[in-house]
């Protein structure tokens, strides 16, 4: 929420360009999550909790190790468990951390239609600002990754901040700094992208883990968190993690040349209806035919 | 109101003044009730259309308010269109007058009223517009529910988010080109009907101009008497 020093690149439903953007480059940041060594202790969402200022919440047991069924407006970390049977027939408990993806193209971004409500810093970081918000909800369908939430109490909807806070004050993100595995990293996204592959390459040669990959999913330019996952192949497994996500075509198609058909439309009409004027003129109270009053 | 009643209270009116009673105080207020709630959803609406018309919504409190009684003005609208169509219904059902009418719609346009074919109460272009901003306030009401509470449409079922939210676009879109000769027709090209829908009376001259069976039906003494 803090954007003090940092350089704003997008903003959501602004008219015109976006003041500054591209003056400097940042490096990206990037948290990676290794879903291999992750032993789902939830440090990392109750660093969240504390670090945001949020207090725990009644939930829903779902016959889970899984906190509740999906995050909510003041829980955005949150370790999806799935039971997963291997092709051998033994089962395995695939836990991923579940927060904002922080894309590159960010589809929250692109539906919003108040100005200011959703910025994504030169970092990569994309954060909403609950000042601007107006809770429309639009955030909800364009996003890919079911993330948005709303608060009814406040009408402002919240997501993880990747910690812009911290990482504006040089530090890492909460959850990366409560990790006891190691399995959570933070730096630049090359770095990242680095370790995460190397990781990836150390499983499939070590371990024989053969479809081991990483998740980066290009079809939203690539996102600021990123995946180590067993199976590359399957990320639907993780509890939904989608397997090409990108922005719904309907989100772009009425953001993009909706917008200008419909404005056209509109402004035809109004010039439609002047011309119809100057050229016709108002219609006269009586044609002047009958004004006698007699029967026609 | 049924038609009959408006009948016999307008040929009570055009025996005081001449002037035929084309609107019931009921009908005025309905109609304007509709007015004042599909301006607002306009206005807001437009306001969440597009950044360079987000300004709108500081014209009714900002973005938060009028997100927050966009929904709720949107059910307003819906309700009076409903009470429309439960007034009007027996006069905007389409009829061979209206049909010979369509044809000759060309002399409407040009404005040679005088080769037109004689209609009701209601023209069929009136009746078009009815209707089209009845299916359009159902789709709306539909798909404005579904955006108003978006996050109670499962994950699984997100492709009604997006449903919901083209439809939604496109429907409103069609109201407004509606809307647009709506207020063009009745402000500009044709003010004594503007004056009806105030004052609720028309000169006898422009009833029996513009709506000439209708005229006549109100006219006759022997149907006031029913």
């Amino acid at each position: 929420m803090s954007q003090a020093t940092l350089q704003i690149v997008k903003i959501s439903g602004h008219a015109g360009p976006v003041p500054g953007a591209g003056v400097e480059r940042a490096e990206q940041v990037c948290k990676l999550v290794d879903t291999t060594t992750c032993i789902g202790c939830k440090a990392c969402e109750v660093a969240c909790l504390e670090w945001n200022g949020y207090t725990f919440t009644d939930t829903v047991f779902d016959n889970s190790y899984q906190t509740m069924p999906d995050t909510a407006w003041n829980y955005w970390n949150l370790i999806k468990f799935n039971e997963h049977e291997r092709e051998d027939g033994s089962v395995t408990l695939l836990m991923r951390k579940d927060q904002c993806m922080h894309c590159a193209e960010p589809g929250c971004l692109a539906a919003c239609p108040a100005d200011g409500a959703i910025v994504q810093y030169s970092n990569g970081i994309v954060d909403f600002q609950q000042a601007n918000c107006i809770g429309c909800g639009y955030c909800v369908s364009g996003c890919p990754f079911n993330i948005p939430k709303f608060n009814s109490a406040t009408k402002k909807m919240f997501k993880c901040t990747l910690c812009s806070d911290r990482v504006n004050e040089g530090l890492e993100p909460a959850c990366i700094k409560s990790c006891p595995t190691g399995c959570l990293h933070f730096g630049t996204k090359d770095d990242m992208k680095d370790l995460a592959e190397t990781r990836a390459k150390q499983l499939r040669e070590n371990y024989g883990i053969e479809k081991a990959g990483v998740y980066d999913p290009q079809g939203v330019g690539g996102t600021g968190v990123i995946y180590v996952l067993h199976d590359v192949t399957n990320p639907e497994a993780y509890g939904g993690l989608p397997k090409d996500p990108h922005i719904p075509w309907v989100v772009k198609f009425w953001k993009g040349p909706a917008k200008w058909i419909g404005n056209f439309a509109m402004l035809f009409g109004v010039v439609g209806v002047t011309m119809h004027y100057l050229r016709f003129g108002p219609k006269p109270a009586d044609d002047g035919k009958n004004g006698n009053g007699g029967q026609p | 109101m049924s038609t009959s009643q408006v009948i016999r209270s307008a040929h009570a009116d055009q025996q005081s003044d001449g002037r035929i009673l084309r609107y019931t105080l009921s009908e005025r207020v309905q109609h304007w009730l509709g007015a004042f709630t599909y301006i607002y959803c306009l206005i807001t609406g437009l306001a969440f259309w597009s950044p360079y018309m987000f300004w709108l919504a500081d014209l009714v409190g900002g973005g938060p308010t009028a997100r927050f009684w966009h929904p709720w003005f949107g059910v307003g609208f819906a309700l009076s269109v409903f009470w429309m169509y439960k007034m009007w219904r027996g006069d905007l059902a389409t009829t061979d007058a209206d049909r010979r009418w369509w044809k000759a719609i060309n002399y409407y346009v040009e404005n040679d009223d005088e080769k037109l074919p004689p209609v009701g109460r209601f023209n069929f272009g009136q009746k078009i517009f009815f209707w089209l901003m009845f299916f359009g306030v159902i789709l709306l009401l539909i798909t404005g529910l579904g955006l108003w509470f978006v996050e109670s449409i499962p994950w699984s079922l997100r492709w009604l988010r997006y449903l919901a939210v083209t439809v939604h676009v496109v429907a409103a879109l069609a109201t407004i080109g509606a809307f647009i000769i709506h207020i063009y027709m009745s402000v500009f090209m044709e003010p004594e009907s503007f004056q009806a829908m105030i004052h609720g009376r028309v000169p006898s001259a422009w009833a029996r101009t513009y709506h000439r069976l209708w005229y006549e039906q109100v006219t006759k003494p022997s149907s006031a008497g029913k």
